[in-house]
């Protein structure tokens, strides 16, 4: 179990460093909030953090470990199999085919498609009428709100056969999106879900850039996308990868894809969450979807790491 | 609010009493005076959703009229309903961590093929075990084939409550146009396959809809798969072993590959998150030649009324027939016809505090009266042959099942295996419709077979 | 006027049609189906009618799972959004080394609570801890998944807060916490409400939590109800949920619009690192 223990350990890390750092004093302290004020702001906090959050998802983390069963035989008296599950998931084609749809699924919606569409809008939308501009936004930002079940009706009356909105618009309405072209689908939807957090970010921070840089490049005649890539993004490089950080991960754990597609045609479009959920409560098969819970973990853990990095070296 | 409030509280304190103080489970007569009462009911049915009729029956009628009749007694019983009407999936793993935390609803409705999981797993225990004394003279309205979906490993765990059976059903004016008679009854896959041949000539019309892939889930198994499977003479679980990759499953993906792979089917459709229910509303707009399904089709899908694919002519539009084996005499039990049937099942709680009344409780829901008023005045195969006797009558198609598919039919293995046997299955018919061969699709279902149940257990 | 910035206007807005188009197609659905005879997964110009209405309100719990949803993201989102502001802005005035680490773990140990695998140790606490059928008790753990990312982006938000505001207010005489209710606060107020927004959506569309914590049907939110709107062969049913989804869908944009116009609904001053 390297990874629960590599978890656990540098999980207490932090509190301990959070413990020594209030008691030396708390350094810099603008506020004067006082090192005891400043526990008690953080302590309900982390107090409804540790029960109702750090505390399950450890359990979970040792369930991972086991051959839990939610029925069967195996519920009756689970017993701890190591790294068994671990091995068995990276040995399944079905975990493989699931990790690699997550990436891709996380690259092209959220890394790609959010960022790309999120800053081009907050860009454009700029120099339009305010008017245009609150339409548009509100629009992205009703994509956003609407709950995820409602979403789904939604996007079944675009992509659904014969009678879906896409396939009249295009004249082929015998093409049935979600089956073939399930992840293509996918993508497209997260795009049109989670642009507005994007947008929202990027409008922002393109705010922060001082007018008169930008009136400088226009005066040098600089094309929008020079004006882009040699102002604005010197500006904004933090907001990009904060930005990209937090989509990423909520992407990769985003369960929606199972409203549309459950996964299928035959796992063609199984994303991590989807996955483990099917092995959780279709099949019961608690220690072994822990399991991947914990490798999902990993995962988001690995994203969080080169954005550390990359945010290190812009420092 | 507050009345409400105090009930959330003393139920709180009642499961967490029921998961502390185990204690209690084992004696059989313990409160059996009580003079107050309360039981709890959990179904996956609600009002104004899914089984709603049901639901209406247990709030409306079941609850005042038992609590009227323990007043009458003298006891104060106090009947609960929780009300669910979810996915199933959902339904199983709320009640089963009820079950395994000690808690839960003293009388439980679950579907029948989840008995052997959760009797394995100790959720649940032989109704003996839980209440004593099991005499009850309803047991001899209910048929011996029906009381098996109660059973598990020989033992009795709880009381069905109603069946069903599965049939081909035709479109008859599709079949007038196709020149194929409105009497049709098919005695081999051949004839059902030149069957769709014939339809396959209309324009706009899918010939077949034989339930595939792992989007349609239990339906691809039990319309599908199962049904064909007991037409080639051995069911999925035979003499304590799964079948592999045998003659028999390779026949069965055979006959998909015919469907799929020749045209007669729609493999797009299976694969759709909504298929079956799109495959409904195709046929309901007479789109679809054949379609294998249980009675629930006729009473709840294209019935006229309150469908959900309604079809103003069901009576006349919609033929049925048996499913006919392979070939003649070729069916498991050396039938020419076959079918299987499912339905759900009440068990009691072994965690309950009053078992004697819980038991009480559990045959009045299985009265003769009770069962005939939880149809509301439509008919369904009840679980009680008196019942069914007065209310089919004026139902030919339901009088059919009654009379022709239940004495043919056969029921799924309730093992706790069964659910990854079925999915497996479903699988194979996946891999079949999306182009591999039956011989790969089979060699691909026994590894997984093999992977969920074990080497030893598969044949 | 050159011709080229012609075409470059005429392309700008073609480039603005297509995405609004985009954005605004998939809503049609909301617009047509609930008053469609005949609703299906599809979209088409109704057959006017206003039965699946009469029908929806029929339903013996929509509007008792909309107050109950209600009472539940109220809940959630208060508590997420009071204490992500306490906490945020200690964390971001006060050092406290390995700060930025703890964060991004609770961040990280968050998406193994939202997911499915963590239910059994869910409900087996919520059990032991007697608030199985207690709104406020699910309210407490969908607040408990929200924390962390509501910290991690609030936070960025009081970074950007002028420290020199908080000096001056001290000069005066003012307390931490008038400092942070009549200084910190109004100024990150976009900031806020935005997390105000973020919560209340996030715990609107929550199923699977409240499905397993609350028995009581009365006592069920929206996202539970919605679940049980399928007959007992798994069809959906078109006269109700189209009408419901509306519905459910209401509040959720009453709340932006209302947050939006009363305080801006932007990243005001917006995230740094």
């Amino acid at each position: 179990m390297n990874g629960s223990f590599v978890d656990l350990a540098s999980m207490k890390e932090p509190f301990v460093d959070l413990v020594r750092g209030l008691g030396a004093g708390g350094g810099m302290d603008s506020a004067g909030l006082g090192v005891r004020k400043a526990v008690g702001f953080v302590a309900p906090a982390l107090l409804l953090i540790g029960v109702f959050l750090v505390f399950p998802a450890l359990w979970t983390l040792y369930i991972g470990i086991t051959n839990y069963q939610l029925t069967g035989p195996a519920a009756a008296s689970p017993q701890v199999v190591g790294l068994d599950n671990v091995v068995e998931a990276v040995r399944d084609p079905l975990f493989t085919n699931s990790l690699w749809l997550t990436a891709l699924f996380v690259l092209f919606s959220a890394v790609v498609g959010q960022n790309l569409l999120g800053f081009a809008l907050a860009w454009l939308l700029r120099s339009v009428s305010p008017w245009l501009r609150r339409t548009t936004e509100g629009l992205v930002l009703l994509s956003w709100i609407l709950p995820s079940t409602v979403v789904a009706f939604l996007w079944f009356a675009v992509l659904s056969r014969d009678t879906g909105t896409l396939g009249l618009l295009l004249g082929s309405p015998e093409t049935s999106w979600l089956v073939q072209y399930p992840m293509t689908s996918l993508i497209i939807f997260n795009i049109w879900r989670g642009t507005a957090f994007s947008m929202l970010l990027y409008t922002s921070a393109l705010a922060a850039v001082p007018p008169s840089q930008l009136e400088t490049a226009r005066l040098v005649g600089a094309s929008g996308w020079q004006t882009v890539r040699d102002v604005v993004f010197p500006h904004i490089r933090g907001h990009v990868l904060t930005n990209t950080l937090l989509i990423s991960l909520w992407t990769a754990n985003d369960f929606t894809p199972f409203l549309l597609t459950s996964g299928g045609p035959n796992h063609r479009s199984e994303v991590l969450p989807v996955l483990i959920y099917r092995q959780a409560l279709e099949g019961g098969q608690l220690g072994y979807a822990s399991a991947m819970s914990m490798l999902l973990l990993v995962g988001n853990l690995v994203i969080a790491l080169v954005y550390l990095r990359l945010l290190r070296r812009r420092a | 609010m507050r009345r409400t409030k105090m009930f959330g509280l003393l139920a709180v304190c009642g499961l967490v009493a029921g998961c502390l103080g185990q204690t209690q489970e084992g004696d059989q007569a313990r409160n059996a005076d009580a003079k107050e009462i309360t039981l709890t009911i959990v179904a996956n049915a609600a009002q104004g959703g899914k089984n709603a009729r049901g639901a209406n029956w247990l709030q409306n009628w079941v609850i005042p009229k038992f609590t009227e009749q323990q007043k009458a007694k003298g006891v104060t019983a106090t009947i609960k309903f929780e009300q669910n009407g979810t996915g199933d999936e959902d339904f199983k793993t709320k009640v089963a961590l009820d079950l395994k935390t000690g808690g839960g609803g003293d009388i439980i409705e679950i579907d029948g093929i989840w008995l052997g999981e959760f009797a394995q797993s100790g959720g649940i225990k032989p109704l003996a075990d839980v209440v004593g004394d099991t005499s009850w003279d309803g047991w001899d309205k209910i048929p011996k084939a029906v009381q098996g979906l109660g059973e598990f490993d020989g033992k009795r765990y709880g009381v069905p409550m109603g069946t069903d059976g599965r049939v081909l059903f035709f479109n008859k004016k599709l079949f007038a146009q196709a020149g194929l008679p409105a009497d049709w009854q098919p005695r081999s896959w051949q004839d059902v396959l030149d069957a769709g041949a014939r339809l396959k000539s209309l324009p706009g019309v899918t010939p077949l809809q034989l339930n595939a892939g792992t989007a349609m889930g239990e339906a691809t198994t039990m319309q599908g798969v199962l049904p064909a499977l007991v037409g080639t003479g051995k069911p999925i679980y035979d003499n304590g072993k799964w079948q592999g990759d045998s003659a028999n499953v390779k026949d069965v993906l055979g006959l998909y590959q015919k469907v799929y792979g020749g045209g007669l089917g729609d493999p797009v459709l299976q694969q759709e998150a909504n298929g079956r229910q799109r495959s409904f509303q195709l046929f309901s707009e007479n789109k679809i030649g054949v379609l294998m399904e249980s009675d629930y089709f006729w009473r709840s899908v294209v019935e006229p009324k309150n469908g959900v694919a309604k079809m103003a002519d069901r009576d006349t539009a919609v033929g049925w027939a048996l499913v006919p084996a392979k070939q003649s005499k070729a069916g498991v039990g050396g039938q020419d016809f076959v079918s299987m049937s499912g339905g759900g099942v009440r068990v009691i709680n072994p965690n309950t505090k009053y078992p004697k009344q819980a038991w009480e409780f559990m045959q009045f829901l299985n009265s003769a009266e009770a069962v005939k008023e939880s149809l509301a005045g439509t008919a369904q195969l009840t679980q009680r042959q008196d019942v069914n006797d007065q209310v089919l009558k004026g139902d030919p198609m339901l009088t059919f099942i009654a009379e022709k598919v239940l004495p043919i039919t056969r029921y799924r293995p309730g093992l706790a295996n069964y659910p990854k046997v079925s999915a497996a299955l479903q699988q194979a018919t996946a891999d079949v419709v999306s182009g591999k061969s039956p011989d790969e699709a089979a060699q691909a279902y026994r590894a997984a077979l093999v992977k969920a149940v074990g080497e030893e257990n598969v044949g | 006027m050159s011709p080229l910035w012609i075409v470059r206007r005429i392309g700008f807005y073609v480039l603005i049609t297509v995405v609004l188009a985009f954005f605004a197609v998939p809503m049609l659905w909301l617009a047509s189906a609930p008053f469609d005879s005949k609703p299906g997964l599809g979209l088409r110009w109704p057959d006017w009618t206003f039965s699946n209405v009469s029908a929806t309100f029929a339903h013996p719990y929509t509007l008792s799972s909309l107050v109950n949803s209600l009472i539940l993201c109220v809940i959630a989102t208060v508590v997420t959004t009071v204490l992500a502001s306490l906490a945020a802005y200690a964390l971001s005035r006060v050092r406290i080394p390995g700060r930025d680490l703890l964060l991004y773990l609770l961040l990280l140990l968050s998406s193994v609570v939202t997911g499915t695998a963590a239910m059994v140790p869910i409900f087996v606490m919520m059990l032991q801890l007697g608030l199985i059928n207690s709104q406020f008790g699910t309210a407490l753990v969908i607040a408990g998944g929200m924390l962390p990312a509501a910290i991690f982006i609030l936070k960025d938000f009081v970074d950007a807060v002028p420290r020199s505001y908080e000096e001056s207010a001290r000069v005066f005489g003012a307390s931490p916490w008038q400092v942070l209710g009549h200084v910190v606060l109004p100024v990150a107020r976009p900031g806020v409400a935005t997390i105000f927004v973020w919560a209340f959506v996030n715990a609107w569309g929550n199923f699977l939590l409240p499905f397993l914590l609350l028995r009581d049907v009365g006592q069920q939110p929206a996202a539970v109800l919605l679940r049980t709107l399928y007959d007992e062969g798994g069809s959906a049913n078109l006269t109700v949920i189209p009408v419901f989804s509306l519905l459910y869908s209401i509040p959720v944009v009453v709340l932006y619009l209302f947050v939006s116009k009363r305080y801006g609904f932007r990243f005001h001053g917006g995230i740094k690192s």
